[in-house]
């Protein structure tokens, strides 16, 4: 038997739309990868490369960026591309996360 | 990111003390054949490392997956917000649990392979970068730390040759990946 839970009245939840403030359904999401002191810079521009089909030179300069600011937006779109950027991009162990673009 | 490609490439690498930097005397440890394979050209010790490295993860992927030392092959999406990053790992955990798995054996069962085709490479590449990550995360590796100069009195001294090795050979083994690109 479990012990008798204190009567409570949970506060009513309402689940929002993560955009559901108005504006912006459509407003794109960004995916993000930040720098990491374990990757190999010619792995991360070549994991671009592979995943997003960028040039050397475009993937190298994203890479750079990762490397001197320490992160870069390495693509955008809706929700659902953005959340298989992330997990792509979680697959080949680099370090990426998405936000909102604002 | 590290610019360990430089010490990797360095020649005068097989005039350091230690053994491990004996085994990085220049030499491609993998080359396109020209048909879609590529020639690997390891020696036994670094394919009994390879193997038994990645024999390790995978017990260590499947048992415990919450282990602290694989805290970088599941990352935060969604730093921001708490429930959509549960959701997300919901979604994705048991995925990335299953490629990890997948390439840590198809590698620990190549480990004696001398030609490997493309699909083959590529589970070499992840598997080694997750094995990078996985090391690098126990040894505490940042920016600063200079793998030049191993210490052989650190008590890690093998883990740490074993990470600035697969360092080496990622290099390599991106190098005759990005080939098909």
């Amino acid at each position: 038997m479990t012990p008798a839970a204190p009567v409570e009245v949970a506060p009513i939840e309402i689940k929002q739309p993560e955009d559901a403030t108005g504006v912006g359904f459509d407003r794109p999401w960004k995916v993000i990868v930040w720098n990491d002191p374990i990757n190999l810079m010619s792995y991360v521009a070549f994991v671009f490369q592979k995943l997003f089909g960028y040039s050397k030179e475009k993937a190298t300069l994203l890479m750079l960026d990762v490397h001197h600011k320490g992160r870069a937006v390495v693509s955008d779109g809706p929700r659902e591309k953005a959340e298989m950027d992330v997990f792509r991009l979680h697959e080949h162990g680099l370090w990426a996360t998405m936000e909102h673009d604002g | 990111m590290t610019a360990d490609e430089d010490a990797a490439n360095s020649t005068q690498a097989s005039a350091r003390p230690s053994d491990v930097r004996r085994l990085m005397a220049p030499r491609r440890p993998i080359e396109p054949n020209g048909d879609g394979t590529y020639a690997l050209r390891l020696r036994r010790d670094e394919r009994a490392l390879i193997a038994s490295v990645a024999a390790e993860l995978r017990t260590l992927v499947e048992d415990d997956p919450n282990d602290e030392m694989l805290t970088r092959l599941f990352p935060t999406a969604r730093p921001d917000n708490a429930d959509a990053e549960a959701e997300y790992q919901e979604m994705v955990r048991g995925e990335l649990a299953a490629t990890r798995i997948n390439r840590f054996s198809a590698v620990a069962e190549l480990a004696e392979a001398t030609v490997l085709d493309s699909e083959q490479l590529a589970a070499w590449v992840g598997a080694v970068n997750d094995l990078r990550l996985v090391l690098g995360t126990r040894l505490e590796v940042t920016e600063n730390d200079d793998f030049d100069d191993i210490d052989e009195d650190d008590p890690e001294v093998v883990a740490r040759s074993a990470y600035w090795y697969l360092g080496w050979l990622l290099e390599h083994l991106v190098e005759a990946s990005a080939t098909e690109l």
